[in-house]
């Protein structure tokens, strides 16, 4: 593992326009990847992550980035179009979470592969082209390659679809692996070959991956790093084990007490009161999951929180982390209560 | 592929046998026969209903249905009550004409009309496809006989550029060049007539589309894949925005061949829609019931064309 760093993300805000107003959905993230590390982004939906995900691919139809995107130490933040559909499907790809929409589904597989090369290799002749797909088809365990090369999207499974959407992310060996909750649309037992499949390839590749997901099992599965999405801000950022092992941020503690266990303990599972505010109405003072914790005191936060180190390599915003506990039994009925 | 069309093809055949059923049916519950009004009011009776048994006229339903079906297939239609000859004869030379003016018509709609509804779409909201936009609706609401006034007074009489009436200048010889040329200029200005208002439809359904397309998943891969905006609308947005214009286009020429009467009659243009009303006017029964026939026909070929250039371009609809 070499450890120059392959992404740097430095105080990236993503602001959308509502109205007359800019909105920022990302507000101020920093973030690292190195090659062949898994770095997972995690959080409910309205966190910020795929929108921090599409802000690195410069996807977003009509945003404000501000911020650096240092990728290999070049800023790609506010790349012009021509410069940035260079890096694009070649340096940097993307793997999307819902393969039943992402293929077009007037072409055949084989022809949406070729596109990406097209693109990239253009000395490449069409039997090579050909020959290449074929191959990739099998690296990523398409039974019968020839056969499915020439199918529609609509003849085939979810999983064998994501496996074609995962061929035209690697067709150009990328440095970066951006993996928006690639299994969130398929089914258990495919999730997990998927899974296997893309470390597999980052191994093979020695690529970074930001990998995207709200399932804890996939980030224990896969991860290097997590680092923890609320509001639109990183609450927490650690190694995987410290994070279950010794995960501090309440909004952290939250998501892992929600996950039921094999055990199946009598336990009533953990329920995170309310819900992520939406853009318009995030509050931009003070601690952001202040609301959705209210039976703690105001005075435990932050004014202006901050990520702190804990530990090296272990971040955690807000000084709530400190005193937070889960509510008492009466505490949570009269807070369910009033909701 | 072939599969799907030989299929399509054989539904048609149904289709066929049961309008001419109904066209024929319809026809028999008109008021008077071949012989009503042909003959003076002197004649013999008896003499009335001799004629009638030697036309079959007396014959059970089934059996005239069955001779005329055969003398359709045939290119017999019967005798025109009111011209007494061949009702084939006399739709003929129309048909041709206005089968001229449909193909011109569709030429001007799909060339002017794809363009700007792709602009439309692709830069929705801004004022090009504000301009484009106003412009449909203005269509939408002009009645196409007003139109077409307009552009004759415009392009015929103050401007002077294209003829005002009839399919081609008198005195040439069928065939040659001047002869051509003359039939494509007395087509521009009804065809283009037709085709600005008849685009308005055109135009809408392919912005939307292109609107919706745009923002599907399989777009965001696309650019994913680093490609160029250019590509990204000819590769992907274009052809699949093109469905409902492609599922339309039979209909389209459907309604052409059917519904230019306005037009013809207001740029006094020989086709199929003239006649059409003008054997109603005249109660000229063997031709209308012929018209109906080829208007029904034209319909169920548009179907099926519509069917099979979708099947063409959508894979996803091929009958397996």
């Amino acid at each position: 593992m070499s450890d120059t760093l392959l992404l740097e993300i430095k105080n990236l805000k993503t602001s959308f326009r509502i109205g007359e107003e800019y909105y920022a959905a990302v507000d101020n993230i920093s973030l690292d990847v190195r090659h062949n590390e898994v770095l997972a982004l995690v959080g409910e939906s309205g966190s910020g992550k795929s929108a921090t995900a599409f802000s690195i691919m410069n996807l977003h139809n009509r945003a404000k980035i501000e911020g650096q995107i240092l990728f290999n130490g070049r800023d790609i933040a506010n790349l012009p179009p021509s410069k940035m559909n260079k890096l694009r499907g070649n340096e940097i790809s993307m793997i999307f979470q819902d393969p039943l929409t992402a293929l077009n589904p007037l072409m055949e597989c084989g022809r949406q592969i070729e596109e990406v090369l097209i693109l990239h290799k253009s000395n490449m002749s069409s039997k090579q082209r050909k020959a290449y797909g074929i191959d990739l088809l099998n690296q990523v365990g398409i039974p019968r390659p020839e056969r499915i090369y020439d199918q529609f999207p609509h003849e085939l499974s979810g999983g064998m679809r994501q496996r074609i959407i995962i061929a035209i992310a690697i067709a150009n060996k990328p440095e970066l692996l951006i993996a928006d909750e690639p299994t969130t649309a398929l089914d258990v037992t495919i999730q997990a070959q998927i899974l296997d499949l893309i470390r597999e390839l980052k191994n093979d590749l020695n690529s970074g991956v930001v990998l995207i997901t709200h399932d804890l099992g996939v980030v224990a599965e896969m991860a290097d790093r997590v680092a923890v999405m609320y509001a639109g801000q990183i609450v927490e950022i650690a190694d995987v084990e410290t994070l279950f092992i010794q995960p501090l941020h309440p909004y952290t503690r939250s998501l892992l007490s929600s996950v039921p266990n094999a055990e199946g303990t009598d336990d009533k599972l953990h329920v995170i009161q309310g819900i992520v505010p939406s853009l318009k109405h995030l509050p931009r003072e003070g601690c952001r999951f202040k609301d959705r914790i209210p039976w703690m005191d105001d005075s435990v936060h932050e004014e202006h929180p901050e990520l702190h180190e804990v530990s090296p390599g272990h971040f955690v915003r807000c000084t709530c982390y400190q005193h937070f506990h889960f509510p008492e039994q009466n505490e949570e009925e009269q807070a369910h209560g009033i909701t | 592929m072939w599969k799907f069309i030989v299929r399509r093809l054989i539904i048609t055949m149904p289709q066929i046998v049961l309008l001419s059923l109904f066209v024929f049916i319809m026809a028999s519950f008109m008021p008077g026969d071949a012989l009503t009004g042909q003959i003076g009011p002197d004649v013999d009776q008896d003499r009335l209903q001799e004629l009638r048994e030697q036309m079959g006229l007396n014959n059970p339903w089934y059996i005239q249905y069955r001779d005329w079906i055969l003398g359709v297939f045939q290119g017999d239609f019967g005798t025109s009550f009111r011209y007494n000859m061949p009702a084939s004869e006399i739709i003929q030379q129309r048909m041709i004409n206005t089968i001229w003016l449909s193909l011109v018509s569709l030429i001007f709609i799909y060339a002017l009309g794809i363009p700007m509804g792709l602009i439309s779409g692709r830069y929705n909201d801004k004022l090009i496809d504000q301009v484009i936009t106003s412009y449909t609706y203005l269509g939408f609401a002009t009645p196409i006989f007003i139109f077409g006034l307009i552009a004759l007074w415009v392009g015929g009489f103050q401007l002077g550029w294209f003829p005002t009436g009839g399919s081609v200048a008198p005195g040439l010889e069928p065939g040659s060049l001047e002869y051509i040329l003359s039939k494509i200029h007395h087509l521009l200005l009804p065809g283009l007539a037709i085709a600005l208002i008849g685009l308005v439809g055109t135009v809408q359904y392919l912005r939307s589309e292109i609107i919706d397309t745009k923002q599907k998943d399989f777009i965001i891969t696309a650019r994913a894949k680093g490609a160029p905006e250019q590509r990204v609308y000819n590769r992907h947005i274009f052809r699949n925005s093109v469905l409902p214009i492609a599922a339309f286009f039979g209909y389209e020429i459907t309604s052409l061949i059917s519904g230019t009467v306005f037009i013809e009659q207001i740029f006094s243009y020989p086709g199929m829609g003239n006649l059409f009303l003008e054997s109603i006017n005249i109660r000229d029964y063997t031709v209308v019931t012929a018209l109906v026939l080829l208007f029904g026909l034209a319909a169920i070929i548009g179907a099926l064309l519509s069917d099979i250039i979708l099947s063409i371009v959508d894979p996803r609809i091929r009958i397996k």
